[in-house]
């Protein structure tokens, strides 16, 4: 008995985010889902969870094919979902937190409530007051709420969805505790991260994905060595580069730590050279976007200094930095880069040189058709960036960068690109640094991390837990990192 | 194209019908009061002779609408509701009325002074709610509403106080200003040919700038994806500032004209709700300039002529207002429907690259 997932299909465009995905779920086990961002285990959750409906597959639980229209049927059907960010109404108190998602009529019986949540409380140790303002309580006992609001409404299986960002030590262990005791009483346990320690210490099984798919499942415990392996595949070793002598120092972090949240508790010190490439490893957001905007001066540093081409920047507006030819190009392209609406010809006059207050829209169309050509746009000089395809807006981006600049900071520089967009936009990265060009660039993709970085800073949970030099490093050494392991210190 | 057009045609078809609708429930036949909108505003036939009157004065309703419609395009592409128009309307007549009453200068320079004070006081207002909004983070819509009621309240406070007219403080305005400051006009008629010059130039220039200036792409790119424009070395809130500035002074040069062109002298309800009804314009002529000029005319004639409804036929005239209200309500359920259908058009590809980022 159990859950049963089979064949699961769910594709967004041309995404296949679960490509055909079986996974059992024993009654009674905690099982770990671990995987990389964009492996579609968030995907997958959230088919079972009912806030997708899988283009094809069946779920089976407890032998008996079930169908998820919506979250509330999920609910109905015993699978409770705690998201990564507790799904908590902060200006109302516990309790109506607690009721708030109880099925039946207009009525609601705040008392007996009450004491049902003081006795599921009681019973798993959470100190939890029914009266207590949501917006007093911690992000773990914001978890503890939602854990025993889904217990009340019947959960038999329970997803936890990267449970432990944001939580302290102490509730960690509470929370493992807690699931351990659940799964003794026969609740199905779904544990969905990235951290291998955490995946080690409570799993009894882990279902590993890559891309849409399921690449292994293993009874625990193992080497973690083994579960990298498998979150990564085989990964080519580093290859040596180009000989590029790095130039002075364009980027100069002395000391710089943020202000509140990530990257607050350390200080990054890290010279860049003219030329260096440097690669920002780590899961999505533990820190390497708040590293890229205290870079381009989007964030002031509340401590250290920031040096850019030689002028002390810190504290300066953005424009600063783009004055010292600093360019900044975030991962959501049409969020954060282009504009949507307006056509190719108008992001070159955007972007470009000309500053004259009429717009000459016949040499505009002319210079916008030869870039469109020399970059290999496909589309139309009047094509509107949200029309053209992702490789496109990519390469639509890099054309739209001033030429000899002294940083350039990039977000995933190939996500969702097929390999030829891919390798073209390196070629055009790779220009660039010979020109003297630092590149600094965050990267889901050990690949391209190993392929191209001359140093790789590894990110975990807001700090930056390892700096590699790409030469001399492993897989094997980068991926426990991301994990969060340290590698068992080398004489 | 052919979803523009039906997000022209649809609220259209949907205004006639629900017109219809409601003037069958009022009892009445429906071409009455259309016909007698139509000759309360521009004579019937139109154009008729001995109707200048009646033609300068729709005119004269016309330009407010218009100069208020030009300005909100600005702050419209620029991502902004300008609420607060209403009262950069207001606080343009009043600046323009304190020049009419404390300035004496030779005619021409008494009318270009007023224009010129019915701007700077309209451009400040406007000004003000940019600032509110790029500084103190106050929603423009707030803000804008908010300064509208002050607005409502210095005009009123100014007509029963310190401009009340010798003798009775009353709300039905101040003293006439004197001939030299009022707006040189057609014979037999309220109707400023300079006025009409101004609003032709005034949308004009807005088109010009969204067509060929690089500061209207700009300002464009600032509406259309704040943070691409930042990104880009835009500096957003000066853009922002920049258009609340320009609709402000429009705006100004409307109240202006209601001041020195309409009514002679200041009244507390000097915008007339124009400003909104501007809005209603804009939004129906899809931000595009030159539509403002029709739209705006076919809105001051309902204004106009509806006061005949209730002389003429038994009805309200608020039934002017329900039209336009319906014709609103129908011109944004045809943006929202369009929206909605190129939305589920893209659907695929759009959900798809947000997920990639999850």
């Amino acid at each position: 008995m159990g859950l049963e997932l089979r064949e699961i299909h769910k594709h967004y465009g041309p995404v296949r985010a679960n490509d055909g995905v079986s996974l059992t779920v024993e009654q009674g086990t905690l099982h770990g889902l671990l995987g990389e961002n964009g492996a579609g285990k968030s995907t997958l959750m959230k088919v079972l969870s009912g806030f997708h409906s899988a283009d094809s597959g069946e779920i089976m639980l407890d032998g008996k094919p079930i169908k998820l229209a919506s979250p509330d049927d999920a609910i109905a059907a015993g699978i409770g979902m705690l998201h990564q960010d507790p799904l908590v109404f902060l200006p109302f108190s516990t309790i109506d937190n607690f009721v708030l998602g109880s099925p039946g009529g207009q009525r609601l019986d705040r008392k007996r409530a009450a004491v049902e949540f003081d006795e599921l409380c009681e019973r798993y140790g959470f100190n939890l007051d029914a009266s207590t303002p949501a917006r007093l309580l911690t992000v773990g006992e914001r978890q503890q709420l939602e854990i025993v609001r889904l217990l009340w409404l019947g959960a038999k299986v329970l997803i936890l969805d990267e449970p432990t960002t944001g939580i302290s030590a102490d509730q960690r262990s509470k929370l493992f505790t807690t699931l351990k005791a659940l799964a003794k009483e026969g609740m199905s346990v779904i544990f969905v991260s990235h951290k291998l320690e955490e995946v080690a210490d409570l799993c009894e099984r882990v279902t590993v994905m890559t891309r849409g798919k399921v690449v292994g499942e293993v009874e625990m415990p193992v080497p973690p060595e083994r579960l990298v392996r498998m979150m990564f595949g085989q990964v080519v070793e580093a290859r040596a580069r180009s000989a590029v002598d790095l130039g002075q120092p364009q980027l100069r972090l002395s000391g710089v730590r943020a202000a509140s949240g990530l990257l607050s508790e350390d200080t990054v010190s890290i010279d860049i050279g003219a030329g260096e490439v440097i690669g920002l490893a780590g899961m999505e957001g533990s820190g390497q976007d708040t590293f890229l905007r205290m870079c381009c001066g989007m964030r002031a540093p509340k401590e250290g200094t920031v040096e850019v081409a030689g002028h002390n920047l810190t504290g300066k507006h953005y424009r600063d930095f783009l004055a010292a030819k600093m360019k900044y190009l975030p991962a959501g392209r049409l969020e954060e880069g282009l504009i949507k609406g307006l056509t190719i010809t108008e992001h070159f006059v955007l972007a470009g040189g000309d500053k004259s207050f009429i717009i000459d829209w016949t040499a505009a169309r002319d210079r916008a058709v030869r870039q469109v050509d020399h970059f290999t746009i496909k589309g139309t000089e009047a094509s509107t960036a949200e029309s053209l395809s992702g490789g496109n807006q990519q390469r639509l981006l890099l054309a739209m960068l001033p030429p000899q600049l002294s940083v350039l900071l990039m977000e995933h520089p190939t996500r969702g690109l097929d390999i030829e967009s891919a390798d073209w936009v390196w070629e055009q990265l790779l220009q660039r640094r010979e020109e003297g060009t630092s590149i600094v660039f965050a990267s889901a993709d050990l690949d391209e991390l190993l392929r191209y970085s001359d140093r790789i800073l590894v990110f975990f949970s807001g700090r930056v837990i390892g700096e590699l030099k790409t030469a001399q490093t492993t897989v094997d050494e980068v991926g426990l990192l991301i994990g969060g392991r340290r590698r068992e210190a080398s004489p | 194209m052919s979803s523009r057009l039906q997000s022209v045609l649809l609220p259209v078809t949907i205004v006639v019908a629900s017109t219809v609708a409601l003037l069958f429930a009022v009892g009445s036949n429906p071409w009455d009061p259309i016909r007698l909108i139509i000759e309360g505003s521009i004579g019937w036939p139109p154009f008729e002779a001995g109707t200048a009157a009646k033609v300068g004065d729709t005119v004269m309703v016309w330009v407010p609408i218009a100069l208020a419609s030009a300005g909100l395009i600005v702050t419209f592409r620029a991502g902004m509701w300008n609420i607060g128009i209403e009262g950069q309307i207001i606080m343009g007549a009043i600046a323009a009325s304190w020049v009419a009453r404390t300035i004496s200068a030779p005619r021409p320079l008494r009318v270009f002074l007023t224009i010129a004070a019915g701007a700077v006081g309209g451009l400040l207002w406007g000004l003000l709610v940019g600032i509110l909004r790029t500084v103190g983070g106050v929603n423009e819509i707030f803000g804008g509403l908010g300064l509208d009621f002050v607005a409502v309240s210095v005009a009123t406070y100014l007509v029963i106080g310190p401009w009340r007219r010798s003798g009775v403080a009353s709300t039905s305005g101040t003293d006439v200003f004197a001939d030299a400051a009022l707006l040189p006009s057609l014979e037999g008629s309220r109707l400023s040919p300079l006025m009409v010059a101004i609003t032709l130039a005034a949308i004009f220039g807005v088109w010009l700038l969204f067509r060929g200036t690089l500061y209207g792409l700009r300002l464009k790119a600032v509406g259309a994806n704040r943070p691409s424009a930042f990104l880009l070395g835009i500096p957003t809130n000066r853009f922002l500032l920049g258009a609340f500035m320009i609709c402000g002074a429009l705006a100004g040069i409307a109240g202006t004209s209601q001041a020195t062109g309409f009514h002679f002298k200041l009244i507390p309800a000097i915008s007339g709700n124009y400003g909104f009804l501007a809005i209603l314009v804009v939004l129906l002529a899809r931000f595009r300039a030159f539509w403002v000029i029709p739209i705006s005319f076919f809105f001051a004639m309902i204004a106009v002529g509806a006061s005949q409804l209730d002389l003429r036929l038994d009805l309200s005239s608020t039934l002017g207002g329900v039209l336009q209200g319906t014709l609103v309500l129908s011109a944004m359920f045809g943006l929202g429907w369009a929206a909605y259908r190129a939305r589920k058009r893209a659907e695929g590809t759009a959900v798809g690259s947000e997920e990639a980022t999850v």
